[in-house]
């Protein structure tokens, strides 16, 4: 015998799995999971409400990422869900998952390091190619062909690559 | 057929908003001019980057700004529907972009201030205020290390690139008073713990601009007139032909959407 308790656990896991195989628009390897952006998915009857936080104030993938999970839940079975973004607590690249960070780097960004790099003048961090491995590397800009990313090149290999900035 | 400016009731609550998010939907807009025109391909990016993030800041902002009017306003109606005298910007941020050193100058002054700004907005007790910095904070980090970067190589660069940037800190360094100006209606929402009283930065501030500025072989000028008006709607002559390109779609085409 199935309890209501049991079935409704069932179903939010069913619907977290939809919401979470949504991925990145820009950076397809990885899911909104691996990211941290989806934060909570709640089951209220048959509906879904998926919370989600954005990345950078003004990100132009959190509109098309909030489409994507209606799109994701519809299929899944899901009718009407609902997606709501959270503010806080602000979001951070230390809730990337450590899968996330691996999938990254194999994709060739290089994952963030800790957030607390954010504020030394000229940005001191190294950071290792995500081609060869090598910590002979430089920044040629802070910012680079997306808001989370910045701009680095390999003094080792001589490739440039991007590197997921802490934030 | 004109299409009418939207009525705004400015609660103190209301204009405290306003004033945030319009100072970062002009400067994201400023910063916009520079896509396709920068110096280098980096620097495109970089501006287009940080205007982005502005504008993102300010849409949070316009967004509680409605919630909190409780009319029919939105972040749209709020941007592109309120004329020159409605705008409650700094003048420092409606000043044209100028050359490359102008442009980081005036990014420099504001970036200072916004990331002190924003880190003392995160105690806030309004939680919403409090979040939308949690936000920003993050990173104006970013946009201030830009352009500590770029006044250091100015400053310290050619002689052209340090003539540049002192012309550019002594043209914009009148317009920088107005962000420690509070009116009446913020005194009371500072002691209500909701809003932020600059007053208290302005140490930190001018000891900020001063590690850079000096690092960069450049001076502060010693001139205390200040240019005041924008945050009452009184602005130079820059804002309306800025206006007049942002709002252009809207006008035209009444309540067109994407």
């Amino acid at each position: 015998m199935v309890t209501v308790l049991e079935r409704d656990s069932e179903l939010r896991q069913r619907a977290w799995d939809a919401a979470a195989s949504v991925v990145d628009p820009e950076i397809p390897v990885l899911s909104i999971a691996d990211l941290g952006v989806l934060r909570d998915v709640v089951l209220d009857g048959d509906h879904v409400e998926v919370a989600i936080t954005p990345t950078y104030s003004g990100c132009p993938a959190m509109n098309m990422i909030a489409l994507e999970i209606e799109v994701a839940l519809e299929r899944a079975g899901f009718r009407g869900s609902k997606v709501r973004t959270v503010l806080s607590p602000a979001w951070t690249t230390d809730w990337m998952s450590d899968e996330g960070r691996q999938k990254l780097r194999a994709y060739g960004i290089a994952p963030p390091q800790a957030s607390n790099s954010r504020r030394a003048l000229f940005g001191e961090q190294a950071v290792a190619c995500p081609q060869c491995g090598s910590d002979n590397t430089e920044l040629l800009s802070e910012f680079g062909s997306t808001s989370c990313k910045a701009l680095w090149r390999c003094k080792a290999c001589r490739e440039p690559f991007d590197y997921f900035k802490c934030h | 057929m004109p299409v009418a400016n939207i009525q705004v009731s400015e609660t103190p609550l209301v204009l405290y908003a306003l004033r945030r998010a319009d100072d970062a939907l002009i400067l994201g807009h400023r910063l916009s001019e520079w896509c396709g025109h920068a110096p280098m391909m980096e620097e495109d990016m970089a501006l287009s980057n940080i205007a982005l993030d502005l504008i993102g800041q300010a849409r949070e902002l316009y967004t509680y700004a409605a919630k909190a009017e409780g009319n029919d306003n939105d972040e749209d109606k709020l941007a592109y529907l309120r004329d020159v005298r409605q705008y409650r910007n700094l003048l420092l941020v409606e000043q044209p972009n100028g050359d490359f050193a102008q442009t980081l100058v005036r990014q420099f002054f504001y970036s200072a201030f916004a990331d002190l700004y924003w880190r003392a907005m995160m105690t806030s007790r309004d939680t919403t205020l409090a979040a939308i910095a949690a936000k920003s904070e993050k990173e104006s980090a970013y946009h201030l290390r830009h352009a500590s970067e770029w006044i250091i190589r100015l400053g310290d660069g050619t002689e052209e690139s340090h003539a540049r940037a002192q012309a550019a800190i002594d043209h914009l360094w009148a317009f920088t008073g107005e962000m420690f100006a509070v009116d009446d209606g913020e005194r009371a929402l500072i002691h209500a713990g909701i809003a932020v009283d600059p007053g208290v930065l302005r140490g930190r501030w001018l000891k900020m601009l001063s590690d850079v500025v000096s690092e960069a072989t450049l001076e502060l000028p010693q001139n205390d007139w200040m240019q005041q008006g924008g945050r009452v709607g009184r602005h130079s002559e820059h804002l309306g032909h800025l206006l007049s390109e942002l709002q252009s779609m809207q006008r035209t085409f009444p309540g067109l959407a994407w």
